[in-house]
């Protein structure tokens, strides 16, 4: 086939209209958020004691982080879905959940807190966060990932890290409804590390499949 | 420079919104753009400039598929070039892979395969064999006889909207054989 043929047979399914990158992850994810969530529903559920710990500000503290980082990273990931995208002027958004860890830190650390800071950071759900967190992302990624193979990121491996961030970030935002460990500290060791993981998978399925 | 990137961002905005023609236009003048580029990378990379056409076509079929991802505020031309880099750079990679690895492959496909020079002189059309015979006979009745959408249906006596499918997954089922072959 000649290229002049090529141009013809393309020009004839100009009318052939795909929707945004956008609308595939959201539809992706929609499809797998029931399944993040029966995992969650079958092995953790919500804490018993929610309603008063509602009123511990580190307990909302931690939404605050896991949702700044699950948000930024769709934005960021939907950005990079161009071919044309860069990096750059959008990275910083990926730090929030990062200055908003500091920030809690540094506020426990001045409330003279009940617990040293050893046992606040080891808490006893450690291996629960460790397992449950990576499990509840693995269907968000996978949805991710088919969402955004619609689009055309220049470096695979980076949109696929970011759709490991984004997932990890939905699944702690569900966990930490169920984790009855609240300080700062131990959400920036395990949580961090859950979602290493999940980023680092996400990375390697991406540099595989999230070729255009 | 300018006029000519302006005219393409033009071409592209009026074929998003439906204008078949414009869209046949704009293809028809980045071709040639797109060929010099593809000629130059090769050379540079030290492989032989017959090749072009290949890498030409696989960018083409990218920019096609990919087009929702352009940005009808932005201009056309980087968000162009930005395919056409990774698609060449992707291209120089796969010829690098395939002259090292190239007598096993010749061992373990030559029976029964096309003949080695289509094959290597154009890779769509060796692609093309590979699909389901319903996207080829689609495929090859819009480019080759030039035949219409309509004449294509009342060809094969399936409905237009048929015809449009099979040739949409035609052109995926296409760039993917290429992209991962």
């Amino acid at each position: 086939m000649d290229t002049d043929q090529l141009i013809r047979t393309l020009a004839a399914d100009n009318a052939h209209r795909a929707p945004r990158v956008g609308a595939m992850l959201t539809m992706a994810l929609l499809v797998a958020a029931p399944l993040s969530i029966l995992i969650f529903a079958t092995f953790l559920g919500v804490r018993a004691d929610v309603m008063s710990a509602m009123r511990n500000p580190f307990f909302d503290m931690k939404f605050a982080v896991t949702l700044s980082l699950a948000i930024p990273a769709i934005i960021v990931s939907l950005h990079l879905s161009r071919p044309e995208a860069l990096m750059r002027g959008w990275g910083w958004l990926l730090l929030l959940p990062v200055g908003l860890l500091a920030v809690a830190i540094g506020s426990e650390a001045m409330m003279a807190p009940a617990m040293p800071a050893t046992m606040r950071l080891m808490g006893k759900n450690s291996r629960a966060c460790l397992m449950a967190i990576p499990a509840m992302s693995l269907p968000l990624l996978a949805g991710a990932i088919f969402g955004l193979r619609h689009g055309a990121p220049a470096r695979p491996a980076l949109a696929g890290a970011l759709a490991g961030l984004l997932s990890a970030g939905l699944a702690a935002t569900l966990y930490a409804t169920h984790c009855t460990d609240d300080s700062p500290l131990f959400v920036a060791t395990w949580y961090t590390i859950a979602t290493v993981v999940v980023t680092g998978i996400g990375a390697a399925v991406g540099a595989r499949v999230l070729r255009y | 420079m300018r006029g000519r990137e302006d005219e393409w961002t033009g071409l592209m905005r009026s074929a998003m919104a439906g204008d078949d023609a414009a869209y046949h236009r704009l293809l028809k003048a980045i071709a040639p753009v797109l060929r010099a580029a593809a000629r130059r990378g090769l050379s540079r990379a030290g492989q032989p400039p017959d090749q072009a056409e290949d890498i030409v076509q696989e960018i083409l079929l990218a920019v096609h598929l990919k087009r929702h991802t352009w940005d009808s505020e932005a201009p056309f031309a980087p968000w162009l070039f930005a395919i056409a880099r990774n698609k060449l750079i992707d291209a120089l990679r796969r010829r690098g892979r395939r002259v090292f690895v190239n007598i096993d492959d010749f061992a373990e496909t030559l029976p029964g395969e096309a003949p080695q020079e289509t094959a290597s002189a154009n890779e769509v059309t060796a692609q093309l064999n590979t699909l389901p015979q319903r996207q080829r006979d689609v495929l090859q009745s819009i480019a080759v006889d030039s035949a219409s959408i309509r004449d294509t249906a009342a060809k094969f006596s399936m409905s237009e909207g048929a015809v449009r499918v099979a040739l949409h997954r035609g052109l995926a089922a296409l760039t993917a054989k290429l992209r991962d072959h």
